[in-house]
């Protein structure tokens, strides 16, 4: 209380020496106020360049193909499209990736100088070892994916899951993930949500949405959607 | 209108197995065991830890000889509808949506990568048909290469069950979109038991369609019957000779059993000693 009497009786000047001073120190607390907002911003774009950037591929390994396959020149020499080589069984089971004994048909020698016909040849072909190709479309044991229902059913082309695969005249590299093991995407590479085609993205939800568009799928009790045996196995 | 209504129809596959033909021999269980990657240990000696998809069952009338008389019991998962379709006893108690049951064929799923081993199921299920994985499956060397590709292995901690061999419905569905129906035929969709029975006890088929032969030998009632405690008994077989398993339960199971003697059918329903068949509809009868 005494203090304030004091304060009380002190000439104009003092005031004006204190409120220079208040206002230097408001100066400085507004000074350091932008210096956090700048060392938040700066933590936020730094994590957001670790989230997006560095994360992901902490998460996946790149792996090469063992051949640079062109797709686009084999298109232009067969007769019928992807079925040249992708091709349906009788019994309606899907082929998938050719085996060598269906290469041969084909490349029984040499064709051309390229460095990966080369390759092709001599580690493969004269050897007799089947092409460790690294597909990115290899599903997990416990998914049964008909392509029978998706072409001859519902008349999907290849192109919607596996994008333009048909048309590249290389192959991506393949971006393992690390815990399990299975490819990153089918061709697109947009996993961040953001879809602009329907192979940017290949997961469980986006078979999930396509089948609960189309409209059919129903026989689920528990979900009211499409039943897990569908799919699953 | 009518097109669609038989395109969309949908299917109860179901299974009739004959009692009086099957001799016990087990065939349908290792017919099972080797299509369905089914787990085995080293020592299977306390068959409480065994995993049987279908397993054989041995029962007697506790007659004395020369009166004695014995009857072996296949069973796989009973494939139950409950109450009302879709209400199995081991679905509605799934915290997981590990386990479903399909409108579209009545058979119920088991999920493995969602099962998250809590065992209700298990606790559920009137007829034992579900078995706990306790260790991660250990093949003989060599084996691995027998493994059935269209079949996912388990891992430990998790609930395995009879899936009716649904990989070879999703093959046959398969089948039928590349020759452009729309409908699986009986002959190709069949389980393994089924297959393998050397007695032909089994018969497997679409309970709902007139064509396949289990319907023709089950003859389910179109109509629900209520038993005396109330409870709805849906596809009730017109054969005299035909009964389900525990079915005052309401559990409305999919897997009949067809026998000509009365003391087998009265053991499948727990019947009390001077109980009668015709009791448990009493109510039924007096409407």
């Amino acid at each position: 209380m005494s203090g304030n009497v004091e304060h009380k009786s002190d000439d104009v000047n003092h005031d004006a020496k204190e409120a220079s001073s208040a206002d230097q120190t408001s100066m400085t607390t507004s000074g350091s106020g932008s210096y956090i907002l700048l060392f938040f911003l700066l933590g936020l774009a730094l994590s957001m360049v670790a989230g997006w950037v560095v994360f992901p591929k902490l998460l996946y390994t790149q792996k090469k193909q063992p051949l640079d396959f062109n797709h686009k020149l084999h298109l232009k020499e067969v007769d019928s499209d992807c079925a040249s080589c992708h091709f349906f069984r009788e019994d309606g089971t899907f082929s998938g990736v050719p085996a060598l004994e269906q290469c041969l048909d084909c490349h029984y020698e040499k064709l051309g100088e390229s460095v990966e016909e080369t390759l092709f040849v001599e580690q493969y072909v004269d050897k007799g070892r089947q092409v460790p190709w690294l597909v990115y479309s290899r599903q997990p044991d416990c998914v049964f994916f008909s392509h029978s229902a998706h072409i001859y059913g519902a008349n999907l082309e290849c192109r919607t899951c596996h994008g333009d695969i048909g048309h590249s005249e290389s192959l991506k590299p393949y971006e393992e993930n690390r815990i399990t093991g299975y490819s990153k995407n089918i061709w697109g590479s947009n996993i961040a949500g953001l879809k602009q085609a329907t192979w940017d993205r290949m997961k469980m939800d986006d078979c999930a949405q396509c089948h609960e568009t189309a409209g059919i799928h129903d026989s689920s009790v528990q979900t009211g959607r499409d039943a897990c045996f569908v799919c699953h196995k | 209108m009518k097109q669609e209504h038989t395109q969309h129809r949908s299917k109860r596959y179901g299974m009739v197995i004959d009692l009086d033909k099957c001799t016990g021999c087990g065939a349908c269980m290792v017919a099972c065991f080797s299509e369905n990657n089914v787990p085995f240990k080293k020592d299977e000696t306390d068959k409480r830890l065994s995993i049987t998809w279908m397993k054989v069952y041995r029962i007697d009338n506790g007659r004395d000889f020369p009166n004695n008389q014995v009857c072996y019991i296949p069973r796989p998962c009973q494939h139950c509808a409950g109450q009302h379709e879709g209400h199995s006893p081991c679905v509605s108690v799934c915290p997981a949506t590990a386990t479903d049951y399909s409108r579209e064929t009545g058979i119920v799923s088991q999920i493995y990568t969602r099962c998250f081993g809590c065992r209700y199921c298990m606790g559920a299920c009137p007829y034992h048909a579900r078995y706990f994985n306790w260790w991660d499956p250990v093949w003989p060397e060599g084996m691995e290469k027998y493994l059935s590709p269209n079949v996912s292995p388990r891992m430990r901690g998790v609930v395995e069950k009879c899936s009716f061999c649904f990989h070879r419905y999703q093959l046959a569905r398969d089948k039928a979109y590349a020759n452009r129906r729309k409908d699986v035929k009986e002959a190709d969709y069949q389980t393994a038991c089924t297959q393998a029975c050397p007695a032909g006890a089994i018969t497997f088929g679409d309970l709902n369609n007139p064509g396949h032969a289990v319907h023709q030998i089950v003859k389910p009632n179109d109509h629900v019957v209520k038993n005396k405690a109330g409870i709805s008994i849906i596809g009730k077989s017109q054969n005299p000779n035909v009964f389900r398993m525990l079915e005052r339960l309401g559990t409305n199971t999919k897997v009949y059993y067809l026998s000509s003697r009365e003391w087998v059918r009265k053991a499948g329903d727990n019947y009390i000693a001077d109980e009668k068949p015709e009791d448990m509809f009493a109510e039924q009868k007096k409407h």
